[in-house]
């Protein structure tokens, strides 16, 4: 199994659809500190999935500056329903086209499956990895480590 | 492994032995299809251990997801202030497809709690505090959906049915001094 980046390594930048027609880079958020949620897939069948659950701690994070990125394997068409369904108000990276390939950089990419790992990284302002933690692909991480990792960032 | 960073303390609810070896806590959220289902299982469990188990229940409301859960949690510790927690938790996870102000209503008059004093109290937002702080305390320990069960200040995160709990209970217990 791919390590995921660690602590002090510098963040790969991206440029990834957000919506059909608009993308977004990691290097437009510098500055300010950045949580990367990878996910396995939209539309989990569960209350409180992790993209819904983050969704309700969003004020949390952003009393830290903190900008939220979901991010996976899935289109920008399934996120945006996905989005609807469950009144997220925090865009979600389609890592789609070629599938996968900022998830493998990351090393949070799951080859057998084709889905992408439960894996968290907090990017601090300079766009260096300030913490990083791959939760089991079953379990949801919750927000604890991400919280913790606010916290302790140097201002 | 995820663990409760907020102990359990006198202010919390909590149902049987002060002095039980074994203690499962439930953040939980009223409206969540997934905590009703848990919630006849929580009995069965406490019946099979009795004074070996207490239980504790702290609010978890889901919000953007269910736009009731909120108002249930807070007319739950309206009641609590008054006494009367459980009868009303169990109100509402008994009746969980009416959820709504005229539900509390009449669980309050039920409970011979008055029915102006519980609308002031939603009204006012007045147990909007305690609500917000049992969901900020469950963040930090890692609540990671709703119910999510602690077992002796650890996170369960096998599946919340009859079986995975009682084994988990039934582990804690092995070790548990006696």
């Amino acid at each position: 199994m791919a390590q995921i980046l660690a602590p002090g390594t510098v963040a790969p930048d991206f440029s990834l659809h957000v919506t059909p027609d608009q993308k977004l880079s990691l290097s437009e958020l510098r500055g300010r500190p950045v949580i990367l949620a990878f996910y396995p897939a939209d539309f989990s069948p569960v209350c409180g999935d992790e993209m819904s659950l983050y969704n309700e701690i969003l004020p949390e994070f952003q009393k830290y500056g903190a900008e939220l990125l979901g991010i996976s394997v899935d289109g920008v068409w399934c996120h945006e329903a996905f989005t609807k369904d469950r009144h997220l108000r925090f865009p979600l990276l389609a890592d789609y086209e070629p599938k996968g390939e900022v998830a493998r950089k990351y090393g949070a990419y799951r080859d057998g499956d084709g889905f992408c790992e439960r894996a968290l990284f907090v990017i601090d302002g300079k766009g260096k990895i300030f913490w990083s933690y791959r939760s089991p692909v079953a379990v949801n991480p919750g927000a604890d480590g991400i919280l913790q990792a606010l916290e302790e960032m140097p201002k | 492994m995820a663990t409760l960073k907020v102990p359990v303390t006198a202010t919390d609810h909590i149902q049987g032995d002060e002095d039980a070896p074994v203690t499962l806590l439930e953040y939980g959220d009223y409206e969540c299809p997934h905590c009703g289902h848990a919630y006849p299982i929580i009995k069965r469990i406490q019946k099979h251990f009795g004074k070996q188990l207490k239980f504790v229940f702290r609010n978890f409301p889901l919000s953007e997801m269910h736009p009731n859960a909120e108002g249930a949690a807070e007319a739950a510790e309206f009641a609590g202030a008054k006494g009367r927690f459980w009868e009303m938790h169990d109100g509402l996870f008994e009746n969980q497809d009416e959820l709504g102000e005229p539900l509390y209503v009449a669980l309050a008059e039920s409970l011979g709690l008055s029915a102006p004093d519980l609308g002031k109290a939603l009204m006012d937002r007045e147990y909007a505090p305690r609500v917000k702080s049992d969901f900020l305390g469950g963040v930090r320990s890692g609540v990671n959906g709703t119910p999510t069960f602690f077992i002796n200040g650890q996170r369960h995160d096998g599946l919340p049915d009859y079986e995975d709990l009682v084994a988990a209970i039934d582990a804690r217990l092995s070790r548990a001094p006696t």
